[in-house]
């Protein structure tokens, strides 16, 4: 491909396997999603490839199905920053990103833990600042639920300038150290925010972190969503991986950023995305296809239905057809998962045709609609993909999320990413300390 | 007899001008380095762990509000996070941070420790700690407190009692998946059984947790918990919820009435399981250096703690003679004081046959003689 500028340089991240039916348990490969072993293999790995940052996901309360814990997919995680600082010790270049929820916590504690990290790093801190809704969660903590979908995004806004405010509110050259000074006068400034969501003053206690603030990102496909990171996240997570979607999704997000007095390379756009490698195109797809399948057991396939038709259908086959009875829209059996909150009524009459029109079990029927993986071909024609995506503005880069731990990442640390190195698209070397430095953001004092 | 010994860490030390002291490094003080260095020099002199001291507001000289002072260590890091940050660099020794349990959310805490213990294989404890101040208050925003009176009873009443209610949440929560919750039975496709993690459903004056964790058991069951304590209400704080505490004595005689009155209320609460190590807490320094540090710091050192000056020897001496399970110290300065407790005391007490030549156990409960507990949901079978 010739384009009139430079190749675009890619981000990659990868993220821990995930407590959902994508994370394969089944395999014999398959380690412990908790010990600390796996994420410093994971993370190592990711180092390995010189990847911009890894990446954790959090989830407060666990999914329940019909009433009761679910229990076919992997479950039980500990808590990100608490992982991620123990890993800034066995890593040295490598971002490390949290998720933090935005609704079930309040912004002095936020901003001293990710500043803490930040330091622990030495300038290696993100955040993935996202918000919850459910009263569901709310059961666990102090404060309960429970937000009006609508406040979600004003909360996240709100509380995203507050913690930027504390961060901000030690000059960079506080410190002094010298003479009998430790701090100079003024050095820390008096905090006051007075909002709808948080009414806060006093002081800072943790210094301005090395990357000034620390790297926001945020997920979120929404109007609301997608205004949010326009106005103030470094990356933005999509699941646009296609590469028409891709594109669109990333000329409306990127044409947002001016009115914030931003410029296009403030905001990285990067698709989460999975993968699957084989020796040959055939060898990768049949693989993929043992993977889908091993993603959805028969059990999980049964559950998916449930969510959608709202009702207990244990009683039907797997193998066999789709029910005949109708959903029944008045009743959510499934609880702590975003994914099926919306359109149930149009996904199950969806459902049905496809269903119809290629002669699918259940299980099948799950396995052709709930999976997915984005590159699926050899080590050469993945990395031509990637690279095509990124040089024609579909995304600035990925962040894969591998179906296995804890070896998911190998083989595109040491397959996929020599080939991108090759081509002069990816770094051969981190050549700076700081995440912001990975990702090409402005470096703020 | 053996005794413990743990080191407790805070910032340059625990005078205010220690930052000043030569040997200081004030510069390294919010680095990983710094931490990591401090904390494998405590686990070569075979200490029991270290605690991180923390709160959630600026370093102060009064205890009841800011002071706006600028010549003494302002600034630090979380302590759970500085903890998880040295756990891969040690393998042996407890790593025990302070959490607020007045701010902090009981399941923020518990998945926090639990994480700990993952990631030091073992080694995880925890301090709760009350806090009082209006200030740190103002900065969650929730809740106005008084000004900080010791003599407001019924206000610090109320916040022992929801701190009660915290420690309970927190250990509720570390049991609230068995052990063997984790099945992984592929023919009946589920990950988990489901009958072995339980809601903690936990309703209280303060607050209602609903529970599970998110986070399958520590490794150690649960972490341990320790607690420091000037008196009868932050004693039976912890009788009720801790495994250790740390209390403040004056000299060998006030040390002996402490631990009377702790187990009375031991007894009088009606205690379970083993009763509290109590620990008495030192601040020491060896060498000349702690006139000099007060002059450039204006007043003497004022502490809680009975503060040690002499030789390891003579804090031998004291510590054989004052006969308790175990100490904390709190070293004047670092890294000069650690250094010679490890380097000096040390060897000292081990020449009396009076401390480990080799760390026995590498969890941390066990190091103390505690068994790991079942969990309290496990069902008897």
């Amino acid at each position: 491909m010739t384009l009139d500028r430079p190749a675009k340089q890619i981000h990659l991240a990868a993220h821990f396997p995930g407590v959902n039916n994508t994370t394969v348990w089944s395999d014999p490969r398959s380690g412990s999603q908790i010990d600390f072993d796996s994420f410093k293999h994971l993370a190592q790995t990711a180092e390995r490839g010189k990847l911009d940052f890894f990446f954790l996901a959090e989830g407060l309360r666990l999914r329940e199905q019909k009433g009761r814990i679910h229990d076919l997919d992997v479950v039980g995680r500990p808590e990100s920053l608490t992982v991620l600082s123990a890993l800034s010790a066995v890593t040295t270049h490598l971002g490390l990103a949290a998720t933090v929820n935005s609704t079930f916590n309040e912004p002095y504690e936020v901003a001293r833990r990710l500043a803490s990290l930040d330091h622990l790093s030495g300038g290696r801190a993100a955040w993935n600042v996202v918000t919850s809704w459910d009263a569901f969660t709310g059961e666990n903590f102090r404060r309960g639920g429970y937000l009006e979908e609508a406040d979600r995004y004003t909360r996240a806004k709100e509380f995203l300038q507050t913690v930027r405010e504390l961060w901000d509110s030690w000059a960079p050259d506080a410190l002094t150290r010298s003479g009998g000074e430790f701090v100079r006068p003024g050095g820390i400034g008096f905090f006051e925010h007075q909002g709808q969501h948080f009414d806060i003053r006093g002081r800072f206690d943790v210094p301005r972190p090395p990357q000034g603030n620390p790297v926001i990102i945020q997920a979120g496909d929404s109007e609301e969503g997608r205004e949010f990171a326009a106005s103030g996240a470094d990356v933005i997570f999509s699941r646009h991986s296609k590469l028409d979607e891709g594109r669109l999704f990333y000329r409306d997000v990127k044409g947002r950023l001016a009115k914030y007095g931003r410029s296009p390379d403030d905001l990285k756009i990067l698709p989460a995305v999975s993968y699957v490698l084989g020796d040959t195109q055939e060898d990768a797809e049949e693989r993929a296809a043992e993977i889908r399948r091993a993603q959805v057991s028969p059990q999980t396939a049964i559950l998916f239905l449930e969510a959608i038709w709202g009702r207990d259908l244990s009683a039907y086959d797997p193998e066999g057809p789709l029910p005949d009875i109708e959903p029944d829209l008045g009743t959510d059996v499934s609880k702590g998962r975003a994914q099926f909150r919306r359109d149930r009524a149009e996904t199950a009459a969806k459902w049905r045709a496809l269903a119809a029109e290629k002669n699918l079990s259940i299980r099948d029927l799950v396995i052709e609609t709930a999976t997915h993986q984005t590159f699926v071909g050899t080590a050469a024609s993945v990395a031509e993909e990637i690279n095509t995506f990124v040089q024609t503005d579909a995304a600035d880069g990925f962040i894969f999320a591998p179906h296995l731990t804890p070896g998911g990442l190998d083989d595109l640390v040491d397959k996929v990413v020599p080939l991108l190195q090759e081509k002069g698209v990816f770094r051969t070397e981190y050549t700076g300390p700081t995440l912001r430095h990975h990702l090409g953001l402005k470096e703020l004092s | 007899m053996t005794l413990h010994l743990a080191v407790a860490l805070d910032g340059a030390g625990w005078h205010p001008a220690a930052w000043r002291a030569e040997g200081a490094q004030p510069d390294r003080l919010f680095t990983a380095g710094y931490w990591a260095d401090l904390v494998i020099e405590a686990e070569r002199g075979l200490l029991d762990w270290v605690t991180f001291e923390d709160t959630l507001s600026l370093q102060s000289s009064r205890y009841d509000g800011p002071d706006g002072r600028l010549d003494q260590v302002r600034g630090k890091l979380d302590a759970v996070l500085l903890a998880a940050a040295v756990a891969p660099l040690t393998s042996k020794i407890g790593l025990i941070p302070t959490t607020s349990v007045t701010h902090t959310e009981p399941f923020h805490v518990a998945i926090g420790i639990a994480s700990l213990d993952y990631a030091s294989k073992g080694r995880a404890g925890w301090r709760p700690r009350v806090s009082g101040r209006p200030d740190e208050a103002a900065h969650f925003g929730r809740r106005e407190f008084p000004p900080f009176d010791l003599a407001n009873q019924e206000f610090i009443t109320a916040l022992f009692e929801e701190a009660d209610d915290a420690v309970e949440v927190v250990r509720r929560l570390w049991d609230s998946w068995e052990d063997d919750a984790e099945i992984r039975d592929a023919a009946t496709g589920r990950f988990i059984d489901r009958d072995r993690l339980h809601y903690i459903d936990f309703e209280g004056k303060f607050f209602s947790v609903k529970g599970p964790s998110i986070t399958p058991r520590p490794p150690q069951g649960q972490p341990l918990v320790t607690s420091l304590g000037h008196g009868p209400g932050p004693y039976e704080f912890a009788a009720r919820g801790a495994d250790v505490l740390y209390v403040t004595p004056k000299d060998r005689d006030d040390a002996h009435r402490i631990v009377a009155e702790v187990r009375e209320i031991e007894a009088r609460i009606g205690r379970t399981g083993p009763p509290l190590k109590v620990f008495a807490d030192l601040v020491v320094f060896f060498g000349g250096h702690k006139a000099g540090l007060d002059e450039l710091d204006g007043a003497p050192l004022e502490s809680d703690a009975h503060v040690f000056e002499g030789t390891p020897a003579e804090l031998a001496d004291l510590l054989q003679d004052w006969d308790l399970e175990g100490y904390r110290l709190r070293p004047g300065v670092l890294p000069h004081d650690l250094n010679v407790i490890t380097r000096e005391l040390v060897p000292e007490l081990q020449s009396r046959g009076a401390f480990r030549t080799a760390y026995e156990t590498a969890d941390l409960r066990g190091r103390l003689g505690l068994a790991r507990p079942a969990s309290r949901y496990a069902r008897v079978s």
